[in-house]
């Protein structure tokens, strides 16, 4: 059907446009420009020189490692939070009895919890079980935190498999463990790939719980790299700004080699 | 969230069960990964709740010293001063956002060649890390190099947007706003997208107009996305942090220290953490009330698929 253009989007998207926009540039400008350019013009003029200075003062800080060990934490979140959430999904949706509807009530609740309200306890533990300033002090409140929406999503995509399906399953004496692997799993792909996603992206963001749980560089994720350059670089804004846009890059890169599946990935997050 | 809406099929699928047991998981399934949360998330919980009670500088052993950290919150101004102050942010994100994501969503719902291509750039906030806009903002909003030296027209005239109050709380909400926009955008674009097209081209045909349309049909549809949409934007305010860390640092002087700033101020900068595991307790019952306050205004419990009846 033929409609009139839509001016009133056309000038709405294209402020949006100039809001994205605009900062993305000044930072992209500020970090491969030479400093000096920077404190005379500020960081909107024309690019005249392209430097990678910035990019190596970064680099020889050891900015690199930080980002390395924000890709492991990443990774074993994933892991953990697939690990443990997709066999708590497969009882939840197909198992019987009250303990089952009790383990999801139990990770609804978790929904609520904010990890801020409960850091304190969860600093004792971790420096109870010797974790403390290693990766894994990180990743695995990180897990548990990412758990909630995790169940929530894969158990919501286990149950739009037909009971058919299990049912001739059953009937041809398949085990659990069998059910799971070979068609729950397959059939629930695109539930487990979401809640994947958000726990990575969750892992990615994080900055309080590295924060609290690690103190030496050789834990020191990429978020904590940038709060500390913060003052560290607080004469060499194009420095500063060229972490940034480095701490961008391993996701950048995903982004355009999976763009469809990370963006499908978050949509999931929003439910039927 | 998908949670509110799985809820629900819960209830509906239960009775049709089969009472076949062959192939069904027990319980045992479930116990690794509720041990793991139980440890990491329900525990700590307990553990707040009980520090709340006791004097502990971290290195001796917490001392129980029954209701004198809450005599003392209930008397102290900073937490009074905090709750405001996380409120606003918390009720000014939710007015600059849920607007602009409902209709940058709707908007990029469209098929058109032209829409795909910006909804790409649109997305590219979503990439930084909280850590990373803030920084990147602090030194844009840098009142001798940043964009207010070269744009003042834009900041009213104060360069010195951080400086006060009132501008340090516009800017947290904007550079908030910035980074998660795209995200819930996101969601109302994949909820807009099942709107089903037959709705449009009937009303279409009654003659309602395209904001008719808009108020009519695709609004109520997107009431499930709104109610998961909120949701993430009431507990990302309740809990904001980083960005108040990074950006203001809590000030001017404390005029922008949130309840999680304020606790985490008291616990690792200050090292009272039975003090601050009373303000901690006091978050969690704020975000706890709120989820339930907002699946009750929501009516979530008798939340219906919006696909029904199609």
């Amino acid at each position: 059907m033929k409609q009139r253009p839509n001016y009133f989007a056309g000038l709405a998207t294209f402020i949006w446009l100039l809001i994205i926009g605009v900062p993305l540039y000044a930072l992209i400008n500020t970090a491969i420009g030479p400093q000096d350019a920077y404190s005379q013009n500020g960081p909107l003029t024309l690019p005249t020189h392209f430097t990678l200075s910035n990019v190596t003062t970064v680099i020889q800080s050891g900015f690199l490692g930080y980002i390395w060990n924000t890709i492991l934490v990443s990774t074993a979140t994933v892991v953990l939070v697939l690990a443990f959430s997709i066999p708590i999904s497969f009882a939840v949706v197909r198992g019987s009895g009250w303990i089952t509807r009790g383990v999801f009530r139990v990770f609804l609740l978790g929904l609520a919890i904010p990890a801020q309200a409960v850091i304190i306890p969860l600093f004792l533990i971790i420096n109870q079980l010797g974790l403390y300033d290693t990766l894994w002090g990180v990743i695995l409140p990180t897990a548990a935190f990412s758990m909630p929406v995790s169940v929530l999503v894969i158990s919501g995509g286990m149950r739009e498999i037909s009971s058919e399906l299990y049912e001739a399953m059953a009937l041809d004496g398949a085990r659990p463990a069998r059910v799971l692997t070979t068609m729950v799993i397959p059939l629930s792909r695109s539930s487990i790939s979401t809640a994947g996603v958000f726990a990575a992206l969750q892992a990615w963001n994080g900055f309080l719980f590295p924060l609290i749980m690690t103190q030496s560089n050789s834990t020191k994720v990429a978020t904590l790299g940038l709060y500390n350059f913060v003052s560290t670089y607080s004469a060499n804004i194009p420095a500063l700004l060229a972490a940034v846009l480095m701490s961008a890059v391993p996701i950048l890169v995903v982004y355009l080699f999976a763009r469809r599946a990370l963006v499908a990935g978050l949509m999931g997050a929003g439910g039927k | 969230m998908v949670s509110l809406t799985s809820a629900r099929t819960v209830r509906a699928a239960a009775p049709s069960r089969p009472p076949l047991k062959t192939g069904r998981p027990g319980a045992g399934w479930a116990i690794p990964g509720l041990v793991f949360f139980g440890v990491f998330a329900l525990l700590p919980m307990a553990g707040v709740v009980y520090l709340s009670l006791t004097s502990w500088d971290g290195i001796t052993a917490p001392q129980f010293i029954g209701w004198h950290n809450w005599s003392r919150f209930l008397g102290d101004h900073q937490i009074v001063q905090s709750t405001i102050v996380t409120a606003i942010l918390l009720l000014g994100n939710i007015a600059v956002q849920a607007p602009i994501s409902i209709l940058l969503g709707v908007w990029a719902a469209g098929k058109q060649r032209n829409r795909a291509v910006l909804t790409a750039i649109f997305f590219l906030p979503l990439l930084l890390s909280t850590a990373a806009t803030s920084v990147m903002w602090r030194q844009l909003l840098d009142p001798n190099f940043g964009l207010p030296s070269k744009m003042s027209w834009l900041f009213f005239g104060d360069q010195n947007m951080l400086g006060t109050q009132a501008g340090s709380i516009v800017c947290l909400i904007a550079v908030t706003s910035w980074q998660f926009v795209p995200f819930h955008s996101l969601l109302y674009q994949g909820a807009a997208r099942n709107v089903p097209e037959t709705l449009y081209q009937a009303a279409a045909l009654d003659g309602a107009g395209r904001a008719r349309q808009f108020f009519s049909i695709t609004l109520p549809l997107l009431r499930n996305t709104i109610v998961t949409s909120t949701t993430f934007m009431v507990v990302g305010g309740l809990t904001a942090f980083d960005v108040v860390l990074l950006l203001t640092n809590g000030g001017p002087g404390t005029d922008t220290s949130t309840l999680p700033f304020t606790m985490y101020q008291t616990a690792f900068v200050t090292y009272d953490y039975g003090y601050a595991a009373a303000v901690a307790t006091f978050l969690l019952l704020l975000a706890t009330g709120a989820s339930l306050l907002l699946v009750r205004l929501t009516g979530y419990t008798k939340m219906t698929s919006t696909q029904e009846g199609l």
